[in-house]
């Protein structure tokens, strides 16, 4: 009896699931609603892919588009059965966004194992595109290694050759400083030092007093978000600029910007992918996306899962289906991209999206016009030196392909 | 230089000062909490919540009415106090007699409402709230540069804890309180307004969270979520101390904000889980807490 029920189950489940995997195209926004990265992806994110999806009148090779979201509370394992029932049961297709490397390496291998398509624009692990790389994965706004390539170069360039690190305490903080110890070894510089803080602490002053003791030049913040700008804010109270020591935030966000004001951010170096007032595309894009979103411009992550998105659903439309992820993905690495927020790019073997990337520096309160007015460009890295050259990551897709 | 287990003293000196000011904050709070307990066995899980409302009210002020940091000192824990007394005339006066549970329930459940309507309006990174231009700077202490207002923050809090273990240890209005929670029904014949007497003293414990919450606004975000990161280790304080113990409410703050502020030098990774490892021990050698009575 029970397995005869069972059986039905599965009869009735079954046409259900494969009528909602070939109708409509679901993307799933997966990312941080509440916490710490919440404003510089979250609901944002969300908005960002539904401009995409509007671009194409919601509809692409005759399927409606759908846009979902989800909150992983940075933590892999409600990332991860998140993922599971989006692919089994709702018939998601795509997974976007993803900030938080830890969370992000374990969707890579769920929608590897599920043949299914992911555009990460949140996450900063070089993993991503490396060790960890898939036929599935694409990484589209940034990574650890450019990161580091921006900010640390230009940093020991300037005559900061001795480092400490304070490090957010997981997959992303370890791969951030990993890559700015390499660039700042290569470049002649000295790392002295790090330290560990647990994710989303609140407070900095202690581990930025150690970092006082180490004498170091440069402070390196290898963390993000939330604590980026309380590591920043308790360093101004404790006159650690004052005593001669320079920050370098290596991975700071506009919203962080923004959050910190100006007056404790200012002259702080930074690499970013996008920034909304860089040339006309990206003003006309962040207005549409400003006047959806309560008057905030777009982060570099919510720009990216809106290109991401776009070149999705033309790879879908080029290839007039969305069921093989994988061809999805091969379609995407041949097409050339092109969208207002990134301009014309490519993305590589090992799934990496390469575009230029540019340094910047924090206004002083006296130069910024007004709210959101807050970089000013120091230099563009071209896109054929902003991202780890391929032959380096250790990607078993460009390996293999090799021998 | 002199080290002590391989850290030099000095590093160590400013690690315990910079202990002693995380711990004041969470001795203005557990002591809050603690009054609450005592006197009223509620176990106000919406302590944070209301924490962060302080320094939120202090924000907007300073946005929309130009109010600047002293007089916020004052307005917001009077409004975030009225607020206080609001939630229990109208909601926790009904569960008095029920067990603490529902109240704990209830609390918990306001300060989730509370958050949420917060960071609906506001987002989770929070926004800045300057230092008053009166304790900007710092003074080298030779060992450490100490910031002027982390100082201020030191004093006031033991100033404030202080007048409030005074108020209700040594005064008649503290003993009316006190007798109030031992038996209400005999004080309430003696002619006292018992229920006036525990609105108030909700109040009361409330504004001290709103005053805790704007006295950290400029060291911290301004940020919906600032209260719900620090209560649970406030919970922990409280549990140690010994539920509902004044004293030890404010003694145990103190001392876990030098413990943790020790942890950072010695073993970073863990400074987030050493207060609950040691209230972990704690409960099992003494389940009643270090300061609290066995009942």
């Amino acid at each position: 009896m029970r397995i005869a029920s069972r059986l039905l189950a599965l009869v009735v489940a079954l046409p259900v699931v494969a009528l909602a995997q070939g109708k409509t195209i679901k993307i799933g926004v997966l990312n941080d609603q509440s916490g710490l990265y919440a404003d510089l992806g979250g609901q944002g994110s969300v908005t960002a892919a539904k401009m995409a999806a509007e671009e194409f009148g919601n509809k692409v090779a005759g399927m409606p588009i759908e846009i979902v979201f989800a909150d992983h509370q940075n933590k892999p394992d409600i990332g991860s059965s998140i993922a599971t029932k989006w692919y089994d049961v709702d018939g998601v297709d795509a997974i976007v966004d993803v900030p938080n490397s830890g969370v992000a390496l374990a969707i890579a291998k769920i929608t590897a194992d599920k043949n299914k398509v992911f555009i990460d624009s949140g996450a900063a692990t070089s993993d991503l595109t490396g060790k960890a790389c898939t036929p599935n994965t694409v990484h589209w706004t940034y990574d650890t290694w450019s990161l580091a390539n921006g900010t640390g170069k230009e940093v020991v360039k300037a005559g900061g050759d001795t480092w400490f690190f304070l490090v957010a305490d997981y997959a992303f903080g370890k791969a951030l400083e990993r890559d700015t110890s390499a660039v700042v070894t290569a470049n002649g510089g000295k790392v002295l030092g790090s330290v560990s803080h647990p994710l989303n602490a609140s407070d900095f002053s202690s581990f930025l007093l150690q970092a006082q003791s180490s004498k170091a030049k440069i402070i390196g913040l290898a963390n993000a978000g939330g604590d980026t700008i309380n590591s920043i804010k308790a360093a101004s109270e404790f006159g650690i600029v004052q005593g001669g020591q320079k920050l370098a935030g290596l991975l700071v966000f506009i919203t962080d910007v923004h959050a910190l004001g100006l007056k404790a951010a200012n002259g702080l170096q930074l690499t970013s992918a996008f920034y909304w007032d860089r040339d006309d595309k990206t003003r006309a894009w962040s207005k549409k996306f400003a006047a959806r979103f309560n008057g905030r411009e777009p982060s570099m992550v919510q720009a990216g899962v809106y290109a991401g998105v776009m070149h999705y659903l033309k790879a879908v439309q080029a290839l007039k289906s969305k069921d093989d992820g994988k061809a999805v993905v091969a379609k995407m690495k041949a097409l050339p991209t092109d969208d207002p927020a990134f301009g014309k790019g490519t993305i590589r073997a090992d799934g990496r999206k390469i575009h230029p990337m540019y340094l910047y520096e924090v206004k002083k309160p006296a130069e910024s016009k007004g709210p959101w007015d807050y970089y000013k460009q120091i230099k563009e890295i071209p896109a054929d030196q902003a991202f780890r050259p391929l032959d380096k990551g250790e990607c078993p897709l460009v390996t293999a392909a090799k021998k | 230089m002199t080290t002590v287990f391989g850290i030099p003293i000095q590093a160590l000196f400013s690690q315990l000062l910079v202990g002693l000011i995380n711990g004041s904050f969470y001795a203005l709070l557990s002591l809050g909490l603690a009054i609450i307990f005592g006197l009223l066995n509620v176990i106000n899980f919406c302590h944070g919540a209301l924490y962060m409302l302080g320094a939120l009210l202090a924000w907007l002020m300073l946005e929309h009415a130009g109010i600047g940091y002293w007089p916020a000192l004052i307005l917001s824990p009077l409004a975030v106090g009225l607020f206080g007394a609001l939630i229990e005339r109208t909601m926790l006066k009904r569960l008095r007699g029920l067990d603490p549970l529902y109240g704990l329930l209830l609390t918990f459940g306001l300060a989730l409402v509370i958050q949420g309507v917060a960071r609906n309006y506001f987002g989770v990174s929070g926004e800045p709230y300057d230092i008053p231009p009166q304790l900007t700077g710092g003074k080298n202490l030779g060992f450490m540069y100490l910031p002027n207002y982390r100082g201020w923050v030191i004093l006031v809090s033991v100033l404030l804890c202080t007048l409030t273990w005074f108020v209700t240890e040594r005064t008649r209005l503290g003993s009316y309180l006190r007798a109030a929670t031992e038996n209400p029904l005999l004080v309430q014949a003696f002619g006292i307004n018992v229920p006036r007497l525990i609105t108030i003293t909700y109040g009361l414990g409330v504004a001290l969270a709103a005053f805790a919450g704007v006295m950290a606004a400029p060291i911290y975000r301004v940020s919906p979520l600032m209260g719900a990161d620090l209560i649970i280790v406030v919970f922990a304080v409280v549990v140690i101390g010994g539920m509902g113990s004044i004293f030890g409410s404010i003694v145990t703050g103190f001392a876990l904000g030098v413990i943790e502020g020790l942890t950072k030098v010695f073993y970073p990774e863990a400074s987030s889980t050493v207060v609950f490892v040691i209230m972990a021990i704690v409960l099992l050698v003494k389940p009643a807490g270090l300061f609290g009575r066995t009942t």
